[in-house]
């Protein structure tokens, strides 16, 4: 699904990834270990392109999203990244937080389909044999209701229906993340990425986001994700990328790294986090 | 005090019988449009500026918008806007060919002049909402203006609204030079009253009582609008 082929970014004149090259399949849960400054961020960030990567290449689904002409935002919307700060648009409700991003391309595409059937018209005009028109299955008021019905829906999901209104001001850090990763899934990804979801949770509220993330890897999402819970990537990854100095060091599953790891960096790191 | 007595006797005549209320109005209104339009052609133009300046530099076209904007902000801070008016009155419009009202010439010089100060504003207002605000409109697929105009601004806006208040409100005080290109604002009107009998005493402090109260209602209505802005921070 996704095949990473020696990728490097460098800030400057340092190195931060030195050559990745790894595939991630359709169903696969990764979880990405290693100290801080090991690259374990940048490379899921490059997944994306939020960091811009600047040698190799990525290939999603066959086509290269580090090639410049690929549109980068619609490759984005079929990826639900979910970040360590939770990012929540602190000025909009829970519910306008989820429904922002369907409603906004919803529409869009709605807009580019209309005019594309104006033009359709309009050369229609001067010729004999008709051109077929776009389908329009969806008004404006449709898109919203769909968005809406949507994001209730995921809010119920996580239990969080009464917040819907709520500003995230108002959230614990826990709700705040579950928010979050639902506001993603609201876009239907084909792959998650978490960035160090719980890093910046209080001990108390990491639970209720791992159950998520682990209901999630149940129902067959592809996933990728950076973490410090080791307990979580032992019991949930079907496969452990252990990352240090800008490069895996050891890809297998997680019986074997975590009983049995082959690299000294691996074992002196799990050593010290277990 | 039965000197100053007099003066406002002599003051109220003119006022009322020499039609200086009228005057007064006209200048109270000219007054109150060159600061607010001023104001709003500020804030859209700053913050197109400001948006131009934060923008990545990814390509050549950024960076020479970053540098124009630069360059446009040097010169209308670096200039006194009666210097600006003058010649925006004086020389630009007659090298253009062109004949517009004085007032209407105002209104474009301080809107003009107001944006290069907003420009500045709102970038530090872009500058601190937190980067993971773009991160995540950006990571759920939304494109840079998008989310620069639903999600950064906003939340920018916010933020600044006090300091763009105290811009509204050099604004109102700064027309009171617009006199020097012909347009008839407070202090023309106070003036034509004064002069009427030579007795300035009274019109005066009368004017500068007007901008007082200006100022305070001006400062009213930001009061206001933050109020209501800080909504979304409010534990409820």
């Amino acid at each position: 699904m996704i095949d990473v082929i020696n990728l490097r970014k460098a800030y400057g004149g340092t190195e931060v990834l030195k050559g990745i090259t790894t595939t991630i399949r359709q169903g696969e849960k990764i979880a990405i270990i290693g100290p801080s400054g090991s690259g374990k961020s940048t490379f899921l960030r490059c997944l994306n392109r939020m960091e811009e990567p600047t040698g190799g290449s990525i290939l999603f689904e066959g086509r290269d999203i580090t090639d410049r002409k690929t549109d980068i935002d619609e490759h984005r919307r079929q990826m639900g990244m979910v970040f360590q700060h939770f990012n929540l648009f602190n000025n909009k409700t829970v519910l306008e937080n989820i429904m922002l991003a369907p409603v906004y391309l919803g529409l869009r595409d709605l807009g580019r389909l209309k005019r594309r059937n104006r033009l359709i018209r309009l050369r229609n005009m001067f010729r004999a044999d008709k051109l077929p028109l776009h389908p329009i299955e969806k008004s404006k008021a449709r898109i919203r209701e769909e968005a809406r019905e949507n994001a209730l829906r995921l809010l119920r999901r996580i239990g969080l229906e009464d917040k819907a209104d709520a500003y995230p001001s108002t959230l614990s850090g826990g709700q705040k993340q579950r928010i979050a990763i639902v506001r993603a899934l609201a876009m239907n990804p084909k792959v998650m990425l978490f960035d160090e979801p719980t890093s910046a949770l209080d001990p108390e509220m990491v639970g209720e986001v791992l159950d998520l993330i682990r209901q999630l890897a149940d129902e067959g999402m592809t996933m990728v994700i950076v973490t410090h819970e080791m307990g979580f990537a032992r019991e949930v990854a079907t496969r452990v990328l252990f990352m240090d100095g800008g490069s895996i060091l050891e890809d297998d599953t997680p019986v074997r790294i975590f009983t049995n790891p082959r690299h000294p960096r691996t074992k002196e790191f799990l050593s010290k986090v277990l | 005090m039965g000197n100053f007595d007099k003066k406002l006797e002599r003051f109220w005549e003119v006022f009322i019988e020499h039609n200086g209320y009228v005057k007064v109005l006209t200048g109270l209104q000219n007054t109150v449009w060159i600061a607010v339009a001023g104001l709003a052609i500020g804030i859209l133009i700053g913050t197109m500026i400001a948006v131009a300046r934060v923008m990545p530099k990814t390509n050549r076209l950024a960076g020479f918008l970053d540098g124009l904007c630069v360059f446009y902000v040097a010169l209308f801070r670096g200039t006194p806007i009666v210097v600006q008016l003058l010649v925006a009155y004086y020389v630009a419009l007659p090298l253009i060919g062109v004949n517009i009202p004085a007032l209407q010439v105002c209104v474009i010089v301080f809107g003009l002049n107001s944006a290069a100060y907003v420009s500045e504003i709102m970038r530090s207002g872009i500058l601190s909402v937190d980067p993971g605000q773009m991160e995540a409109g950006r990571a759920l697929g939304l494109n840079y203006r998008v989310t620069m105009l639903k999600i950064v601004i906003p939340q920018a806006v916010k933020n600044i609204v006090p300091t763009l208040g105290n811009e509204f409100i050099l604004l109102i005080k700064e027309t009171s030079v617009v006199s020097f290109v012909g347009a008839a604002d407070l202090y023309v009107a106070f003036n034509y009253i004064g002069s009427n009998n030579y007795e300035f005493m009274v019109p005066y402090l009368i004017m500068a009582l007007i901008y007082i109260v200006l100022v305070a209602v001006a400062a009213l209505i930001v009061r206001q609008l933050e109020r209501s802005l800080r909504k979304s921070d409010r534990r409820h």
